[in-house]
C-alpha cells in the first residue's frame, strides 16, 4: 500500500502596515505590489503552503483596516493563513478569526499575560493559536526572548518559554532568530533544533533564509516542521516551485 | 438552500465563501428551523469535541442535525464535523456525539510525531464516490487535527492518510453522508473540486 506522508511547509510572510503590504511582492508583475489581496493570490498560485500576515502598524487605531484586509484575503485564497501583530485580548482574536483567518500569532501580548494563551486555546482551539518567539543568543545554551518586535529583552529564555507555551495550549511555535533576521546567513540551527526537540507541537523556522540549502538545513538539521521566509520570495530570488523541487531532489517531502 | 451550521467553533466564513464562489446559495445559520428546511447541510468546525457537543446542545441544534442525518439529504462534515458523527472521542470520554456512525475518535499516539497534525498530506482514495469525481489518487489536502475517527467498519472509509505509524480515515462516506478530516476549503483546487461535487450531489 502506498504510504502517504505529512509534507514540510513553505510559508511566505508578508508585513502589513495600515492595510498595505510593505516590501511588496515583486516576483510577479503585480499592478499593485502593496495590495494584500493581490500578493496573497500570487502566493496561492505559486504553491505556498500557508501565508502569514504580520501587522506592523504602530497603533491599534488601524485595527478596522486590518480586519477589512483579513476579510478580503479570506475571500480570495484557498490556503490557510495566519495573522499576527498587536494581539492583546480574546476579543482581538475573535475579531480576526471571524474575519476569516485560520490562526492568530501572539507575541508581546502573550509575554505580558501568559494566561491569554490558555484562555485563547480553550476558547478557539489549540490549532489556531500560534506563539511567536523572537530570540537572541546569549551563550551556547541560552537564547533570550525579546518583546515589542525584538526591541525589549524579557526575563524569559526561549526553550523554557516554548515548553511553557505548549503546556498552556499553543498549537504551534513560530521561532525567529533576531541574530539571523535579515542576514540571509541561514536559520539559527542550534536554536531551532533545541526548541523543536523540546516540544511536541510543530515549530516554524524564521529569520535568516537566503539560499535554497538554508531550507534544507532548517528541516534536516533544525528539525523544523515549516520554514518561513520573506524577502527571498518577495524579490523573486527563487520561486517556491524551484525551492520545492530542490527539496524533493534532496529527499524532503513537500507538496508539489 | 445549503445551510452551513454556525455553532461558534472556528472559521465558517471560509467554507461558506468557498461554496458561494462555486455558485452555491448558502445560509450560515444556528437555527434549528433552517436545518429542518435545508436541501444540503454542512457541519464544519475546529476545536474540541466536548465543547462542540455542548454548543450544539446549547443552541438546541443537536436533535435537528440527527433528524437531518436520518432524512437521506446530502450532508458534508468537515474536520470536527466528521468526528462528531461518531458517538465517542478520546478527547472527551464522557461526551456522547451525534453517533450516527459506529466507531470511535482516537488521539494520534505514534512516538516522535508532532501534534497537532498540521499541514498538507496525501489521501489514498479507497472508494469511488461522486464527491471524489476528478480527484486523482494521492492528491494533497490540508489537515489540522490531533484526533481521528476510527470507524467500526472499514467499508465506511473512502480515503486514508498516514501520520507517523498510523493510517487513519481521511474521508468517511456512507449513504447521504460524506465527511473529510481535512479542510477542502483550505486545499486549493482539489478541495474546491470536492465542494463543487457536493453542490451537484
Amino acid at each position: 500500500m502506498p504510504q502517504t506522508m505529512l509534507t514540510k511547509r513553505i510559508i511566505p510572510c508578508l508585513d502589513v502596515q495600515n492595510g498595505r503590504v510593505v516590501k511588496g511582492v515583486k516576483f510577479v508583475n503585480l499592478m499593485d505590489a502593496g495590495d494584500p489581496v493581490a500578493c496573497a493570490q500570487a502566493y496561492d498560485a505559486a504553491m505556498a503552503d500557508e501565508l502569514i500576515f504580520l501587522d506592523i502598524s504602530a497603533s491599534n487605531e488601524n485595527r478596522p483596516i486590518l480586519i477589512h484586509v483579513v476579510e478580503q484575503v479570506a475571500e480570495s485564497i484557498y490556503i490557510p493563513f495566519t495573522v499576527g501583530g498587536g494581539i492583546r485580548s480574546l476579543e482581538d482574536i475573535r475579531e480576526l478569526l471571524k474575519a476569516g483567518c485560520d490562526k492568530v500569532s501572539m507575541n508581546t501580548g502573550a509575554i505580558q499575560d501568559e494566561s491569554l494563551i490558555a484562555s485563547a486555546s480553550r476558547r478557539f482551539g489549540t490549532q489556531c493559536i500560534v506563539l511567536a518567539i523572537d530570540a537572541k543568543k546569549e551563550d551556547s545554551n541560552t537564547w533570550r526572548v525579546y518583546s515589542h518586535g525584538g526591541q525589549k529583552p524579557t526575563p524569559l529564555e526561549a526553550i523554557h518559554w516554548a515548553k511553557r507555551a505548549e503546556k498552556l495550549g499553543a498549537g504551534e511555535i513560530l521561532l525567529t532568530s533576531i541574530d539571523r533576521d535579515g542576514t540571509k546567513d541561514g536559520y539559527d540551527l542550534d536554536l531551532l533544533k533545541r526548541v523543536s526537540d523540546s516540544v511536541r507541537i510543530p515549530v516554524i523556522a524564521s529569520g535568516g533564509a537566503g539560499a535554497l540549502e538554508h531550507f534544507y538545513d532548517g528541516f534536516v538539521h533544525g528539525h523544523a516542521d515549516a520554514c518561513l521566509a520573506a524577502s527571498v520570495f518577495h524579490f523573486g530570488e527563487f520561486r517556491i516551485a524551484e525551492l520545492k523541487n530542490y527539496l524533493l531532489r534532496r529527499g524532503i517531502p513537500v507538496r508539489v | 438552500m445549503i445551510v452551513v451550521i454556525d455553532y461558534g467553533m472556528g472559521n465558517l466564513r471560509s467554507v461558506s465563501k468557498a461554496l458561494e464562489h462555486l455558485g452555491g446559495k448558502v445560509k450560515v445559520s444556528s437555527k434549528a428551523e433552517d436545518i429542518d428546511k435545508a436541501d444540503k447541510l454542512v457541519l464544519p468546525g475546529v476545536g474540541a469535541y466536548g465543547d462542540a457537543v455542548g454548543e450544539l446542545r446549547n443552541l438546541r441544534l443537536f436533535d435537528s442535525i440527527k433528524a437531518y442525518l436520518d432524512s437521506h439529504r446530502p450532508f458534508l462534515g468537515i474536520c470536527l464535523g466528521l468526528q462528531l458523527l461518531f458517538p465517542r472521542s478520546d478527547e472527551s470520554p464522557d461526551t456522547i456525539g451525534l453517533g450516527c456512525l459506529p466507531g470511535r475518535v482516537r488521539k494520534f499516539k505514534s512516538p516522535g510525531i508532532k501534534i497537532p497534525h498540521i499541514g498538507w498530506n496525501q489521501v489514498c482514495i479507497k472508494q469511488k464516490h461522486e464527491l471524489l469525481r476528478g480527484i486523482p489518487d494521492e492528491s494533497f489536502f490540508y489537515f489540522v487535527h490531533s484526533y481521528y475517527a476510527q470507524p467500526q467498519d472499514d467499508a465506511m472509509i473512502a480515503g486514508t492518510s498516514t501520520y507517523g505509524a498510523e493510517v487513519f480515515a481521511a474521508i468517511v462516506a456512507m449513504d447521504n453522508l460524506f465527511a473529510t478530516q481535512f479542510h477542502p476549503e483550505k486545499s486549493q483546487s482539489m478541495g474546491l473540486a470536492i465542494l463543487k461535487n457536493f453542490l451537484q450531489w
